[in-house]
């Protein structure tokens, strides 16, 4: 469903991304890892086209990211994405984070949008809170309330870069289980993130990367038990061995 | 050492320092700062954008605007506007359009460059994470600014803009130029008619300085109620 194939970027001289190539297909679920600053945030970014990228080309469901032509904020209207920061729209209440782009984008009547956001607001577990503000929240409440607003668009893809990275420890387990019971529903997803746990259990397949190179790309057990590239180990060693 | 005064002059002229004059500060300020803030949120938006042909105007009108003095703009637009006005419709004769008008276009102008500096600093305040949750939701340019960064953005720059617009309510006072009657123009007039100089100019500066007291202290009352929960 999402191609990437030989996708390189630059910030001015310092390439940043380096003939990146992979491929998610429907339903999978893909980790993406690797040490701060390998380009992982940037790589996924690229795929809705918030950032962009001078070679190579993305394609999502048959469209092309890169293509000048290609609508983006239409193509972006369905693919869901999840930020580190949650990026709730604070000045909104919780109910009209979720009705917005419903009603905006997708043109969705206001009942149905509302409806829509009450069931996705009860999935993640925070119905009765739909008339707060999102600075009344705790960090792992706006991260589910950011999901449930990316899944209300009804989006053929997910990507989340660093979902947990911001949260407090106790916190990462409630965003975590939502992903989870989400990936077993068979949603397709990209998922940048250092939640070893989560890949073990959800993911089908591990890119790591490290400066800017894809520098394994395998299924999931393959890449725990045994890594192929010397960088992974090393990664792996560090990360583990708590 | 009153005793030569005489305050009942501010009695008698009440009604035509507050029907004629204050009527007409008010109005040019509220009209002026609706009209200011409107143009100076769409120059802000050109400043900010990465187009130069958009960008750069601009940016040049704000200085251009920032360097000259208030007075010389209105006189420049009291004798220019009625031309434009000819040159635009194409009549035989210089448009009148009247001191109202003509003073009100001069504000709104000169006044935009400033709530353009105001809302360029709002909007710049904002997390580009924001606008990224907008676009990534699919939203176009219009509808990322106006549902999301430019309400946030008013609500942070609320409090500099109203004093803005206290400034502004200060800086009508200068169209006595035109010798219009706004309220200092009325105070102005009693005052020479009548040959009571201190009397009213003590007058209009309490009355400016109680209206531009409350409206401060409310400034800062509103500014806790329509601020962002965080």
């Amino acid at each position: 469903m999402i191609t990437l194939s030989h996708v390189s970027k630059w910030y001015q001289s310092f390439q940043v991304l380096k003939d990146c190539s992979t491929e998610i297909a429907k339903g999978e679920v893909v980790v993406v890892c690797g040490p701060s600053g390998s380009g992982k945030s940037t790589l996924i970014k690229c795929v809705n086209g918030l950032e962009p990228f001078q070679e190579g080309t993305i394609s999502v469901a048959g469209t092309s990211v890169g293509d000048r032509k290609t609508n983006l904020p239409k193509l972006r209207a369905r693919i869901g994405m999840v930020f580190q920061h949650f990026e709730l729209f604070p000045h909104l209440s919780v109910m009209r984070n979720l009705v917005l782009a419903q009603m905006k984008v997708l043109g969705r009547g206001r009942e149905e949008s509302e409806q829509r956001g009450m069931k996705l607001l009860d999935r993640v577990g925070l119905r009765e809170h739909a008339h707060k503000y999102p600075g009344q929240l705790s960090g792992g409440q706006q991260q589910r309330v950011a999901i449930a607003r990316a899944l209300a668009m009804d989006p053929i893809a997910m990507l989340f870069d660093e979902p947990t990275s911001a949260l407090d420890p106790e916190m990462i387990n409630e965003v975590l289980e939502v992903m989870i019971a989400l990936a077993k529903e068979g949603m397709t997803m990209a998922v940048v993130t250092h939640e070893m746990g989560f890949a073990h259990k959800v993911a089908h397949r591990v890119v790591f990367m490290d400066k800017g190179e894809i520098v394994e790309d395998a299924p999931t057990t393959e890449f725990f038990n045994k890594p192929r590239s010397e960088r992974a180990q090393t990664f792996l060693s560090k990360i583990l061995q708590h | 050492m009153f005793s030569n005064f005489d305050f009942d002059v501010i009695i008698r002229s009440l009604p035509y320092l507050f029907i004629d004059g204050m009527s007409f500060t008010l109005l040019l300020t509220a009209f002026a700062a609706s009209g200011g803030i409107i143009f100076g949120t769409l120059l802000a938006l050109m400043r900010l954008s990465g187009f130069a042909p958009l960008s750069l105007p601009a940016a040049g009108y704000v200085n251009l605007m920032r360097s000259v003095p208030l007075v010389l703009m209105i006189f420049w637009f009291y004798f220019l506007v009625p031309y434009i006005g000819q040159w635009i419709t194409g009549a035989p004769r210089p448009i009148q359009v009247g001191a109202f008008l003509s003073s009100l276009v001069t504000f709104t102008l000169f006044e935009a460059a400033y709530y353009c500096e105001i809302m360029r600093a709002g909007i710049q305040s904002i997390p580009r994470g924001q606008v990224a949750a907008a676009q990534a939701l699919g939203m176009n340019y219009a509808q990322t600014m106006g549902y999301i960064v430019l309400p946030q953005a008013l609500r942070n720059m609320l409090p500099v803009l109203l004093t803005q617009t206290i400034i502004l309510f200060q800086d009508t006072s200068l169209v006595y130029v035109l010798s219009i009657t706004d309220f200092l123009g009325a105070a102005s007039k009693v005052a020479q008619r009548d040959g009571r100089l201190v009397e009213m100019y003590l007058f209009a500066a309490l009355v400016y300085f109680v209206i531009s007291f409350v409206v401060s202290r409310l400034v800062r009352h509103l500014q806790t109620r329509v601020a962002i929960i965080r």
